[in-house]
């Protein structure tokens, strides 16, 4: 289905990383906002309140990110397409209700503009250090899908790619963005509507009486979509359900259950994953990267190449599910993987994982505030290519 | 036997059972999900009849009423109900709720949940959502203490009462829930116990009819717990309790309603007002200053 016109405010614009993100989930037919102030990433809320009235959308400024999160739950469940957005401490707030998100299976997206942590930290500056919480950050057993733009560009682009994604998996979303890249000004392009591809929500279309909400069988083919208020008289709850979504409390559900919930992304990361690889084949030594970093790891990665070391590139445009297959083939080829990130040690743990001892895995820490001193990245390299 | 005894035996003789009983409520209640998890002379149960009843008696088309609960024994309502309805987390039931009644503004929502999920850990959002006047009705089930958890003290636990955290007693000062809800913005205010069934009933009616914020407050029995921890008696005791010491004060001032242990309880319609509802209030208002360039938001924009 290609993008509704009325959302789609075509044309070449000079805009920051928050307000094309907005722009993006307008384009995708994004209709509901439910969200708390908190920089940076406010700007996305204040450009969606300034546009919603004017396409149809509800904007609405909750009280706190634990009623943000559980409205656009709410508010999916009506068949809108639905998005919340925060930084850091009201990230922290989400998770109760992102868990209850994974748990009803319902799409909706969650940007988190990253800024400098723990608790109020760095509220004006850069940070990446919300990786592992985007994966493990609600109690329990779940997959969830994370991507990471790195560009005011890919803010727009990678949204849509975000709510598409929300649709096709029924799981949240969660769009990290970082501040370098939320408030780093770039021309974006906004293509015709017809150049947008969005995914419109599969509903259920058979009879009422035999319909399920959920599927448990781990694949592709999730179970359909109704409304609240279409008559089906569902029931969804945040406890271990069966198919139905009546809640069963014991031991054989909870396996039926959340093994789907893990299953439906581990089985198919590959359907899921993107990632771009640069100079590859040659290479002694692999940069993964994702986000600001990856930009500033080009610099390191120049460098080394105008000093004869054979490097490649990895950006991670999905973070999570993280395509731990590739990394292992590539391990079996490479010396090594240098991890420049804006946290103390993270995404570095899953390379290191998935290369399983058979090639190492450097990181290039960085506690926030600032992205990296390229030549940090680069001494990386030289360590990794020797 | 003359034609009045004959009457009169007619109508003692029970009728023969029909092959096919059905309950008068079963095509509002998941029959397969019954029995229930709450225990016997618990509120809850005469609380959802009334709420089934009240829906009726409102005539609004069930399709478009949802109904959404958090967490706690009062929390399992929405389980029972054959409404499009949501088990929804912790104290989180009316932002949820409130997605759902923006999300698509046809629907009549209710929060059927407990004194401690909605007043306690959803303190926040009970009076935010009366503040902007979401249309929504709220039905606080208030049994005076957490019981899915074993009893302990809570945010309505009168001074003095025993509970499992308050060993020797409470000595918090409880909400005074009408009072609470009135000033945070609600329009429609009322106080019942579970023994005032037809009135609970016509208030849960008039509430769902109502547009904006209503909030009914049911005291509830607990004889598991705050009555067995507090030596009032079983179901019964309770229900002979309301009856003598809940006093019918329609237009009370509000803050003369709070509840002290075992004292006189205050009940009726305390407020009923107009007040434009928040979705009534921005469209009025966004229309006003963008003229046509403002778009009403219609519900779900998929095309279906």
């Amino acid at each position: 289905m290609k993008a509704d016109p009325i959302g789609v405010a075509t044309g070449s614009y000079y805009i920051d990383g928050d307000h094309a993100c907005a722009e993006g989930a307008i384009a995708a037919g994004c209709r509901f906002l439910a969200g708390y102030p908190i920089t940076p990433s406010t700007e996305v809320a204040e450009r969606v309140a300034e546009r919603f009235p004017k396409v149809g959308g509800m904007f609405i400024q909750m009280e706190d990110e634990l009623a943000s999160m559980a409205a656009v739950v709410g508010a999916s469940w009506t068949g809108t397409k639905s998005m919340t957005v925060t930084s850091g401490p009201g990230f922290s707030l989400m998770m109760e209700n992102l868990g209850l998100g994974a748990m009803m299976e319902t799409p909706c997206v969650v940007v988190n503009v990253q800024r400098g942590g723990p608790s109020t930290g760095l509220p004006t500056l850069t940070g990446q250090a919300d990786m592992m919480q985007a994966r493990w950050g609600s109690h329990g057993d779940y997959e969830i899908i994370a991507l990471s733009p790195n560009s005011p560009q890919e803010c727009f682009d990678l949204t849509i790619t975000a709510f598409n994604l929300s649709e096709q998996w029924r799981v949240p979303v969660l769009f990290m963005m970082d501040e370098c890249v939320g408030h780093m000004t770039e021309k974006v392009v906004i293509p015709e509507p017809d150049e947008i591809e969005v995914l419109p929500r599969k509903y259920y279309q058979g009879d009422k009486e035999s319909y399920r909400p959920f599927k448990f069988n781990g694949a592709a083919d999730l179970a359909p979509m109704i409304k609240a208020g279409d008559g089906y008289f569902i029931h969804i709850t945040g406890l271990t359900h069966d198919e139905r979504g009546y809640p069963i409390i014991n031991a054989e559900a909870q396996g039926k259950n959340v093994s789907h919930l893990v299953d439906k992304i581990r089985n198919n990361v590959e359907k899921i994953s993107i990632f771009e690889e640069d100079c590859i084949d040659d290479a002694d030594v692999v940069v993964v990267s994702y986000g600001i970093s990856s930009r500033v790891a080009l610099k390191a990665v120049e460098d080394a190449r105008a000093k004869g070391i054979k490097v490649g590139t990895l950006r991670l445009v999905t973070v999570w599910p993280f395509p731990e297959g590739r990394i292992q083939q590539l391990a079996g080829k490479v010396k090594s993987f240098v991890v420049p990130e804006i946290n103390m040690g993270q995404i570095v743990l899953e390379v290191e994982r998935a290369a399983k001892g058979k090639a190492k895995a450097i990181l290039v820490p960085h506690a926030g505030g600032w992205v990296h001193d390229p030549d940090d990245i680069l001494a990386a390299i030289e360590e990794g290519a020797a | 036997m003359s034609e009045t005894e004959q009457e009169f035996t007619e109508t003692l003789t029970i009728p023969p059972p029909e092959e096919d009983l059905h309950h008068p409520m079963e095509q509002y209640l998941r029959m397969e999900r019954l029995p229930h998890i709450w225990c016997s002379t618990c509120g809850i149960g005469t609380i959802i009849t009334a709420f089934i009843s009240g829906l009726q008696k409102s005539e609004l088309d069930r399709e478009k009423v949802a109904v959404v609960s958090g967490i706690g024994c009062s929390g399992r309502a929405a389980g029972y109900l054959r409404l499009d309805s949501f088990h929804s987390t912790h104290g989180r039931a009316i932002p949820f709720a409130t997605g759902l009644a923006l999300g698509n503004p046809d629907l009549k929502v209710a929060v059927i949940s407990g004194d401690g999920d909605l007043v306690a850990i959803g303190g926040n959002h009970l009076i935010h959502a009366a503040r902007r006047n979401i249309n929504m009705t709220i039905v606080c089930i208030n049994n005076f203490n957490y019981a899915m958890t074993g009893g302990q003290a809570g945010p309505t636990t009168p001074l003095e009462a025993n509970a499992s955290t308050a060993p020797y007693g409470c000595y918090e000062f409880p909400f005074n829930l009408p009072y609470l809800a009135e000033s945070s913005g609600a329009v429609y205010v009322a106080r019942w116990t579970a023994l005032h069934i037809r009135r609970l009933t016509n208030a849960i009616a008039e509430a769902l009819l109502k547009p904006g914020f209503s909030f009914i407050e049911v005291i509830c029995p607990c004889t598991t717990l705050y009555a067995r921890r507090n030596r009032l008696g079983d179901g019964l005791d309770l229900m002979r309790f309301y009856h003598d010491n809940a006093i019918i004060r329609h237009g009370a001032d509000t803050r003369e309603v709070d509840i002290g242990f075992q004292d006189r309880i205050i009940v009726g319609k305390f407020i009923d007002k107009e007040k434009p509802t928040f979705l009534e209030k921005r469209d009025q208002y966004l229309k006003s200053k963008l003229g046509e360039q403002f778009i009403p938001y219609k519900g779900p924009n998929d095309g279906h």
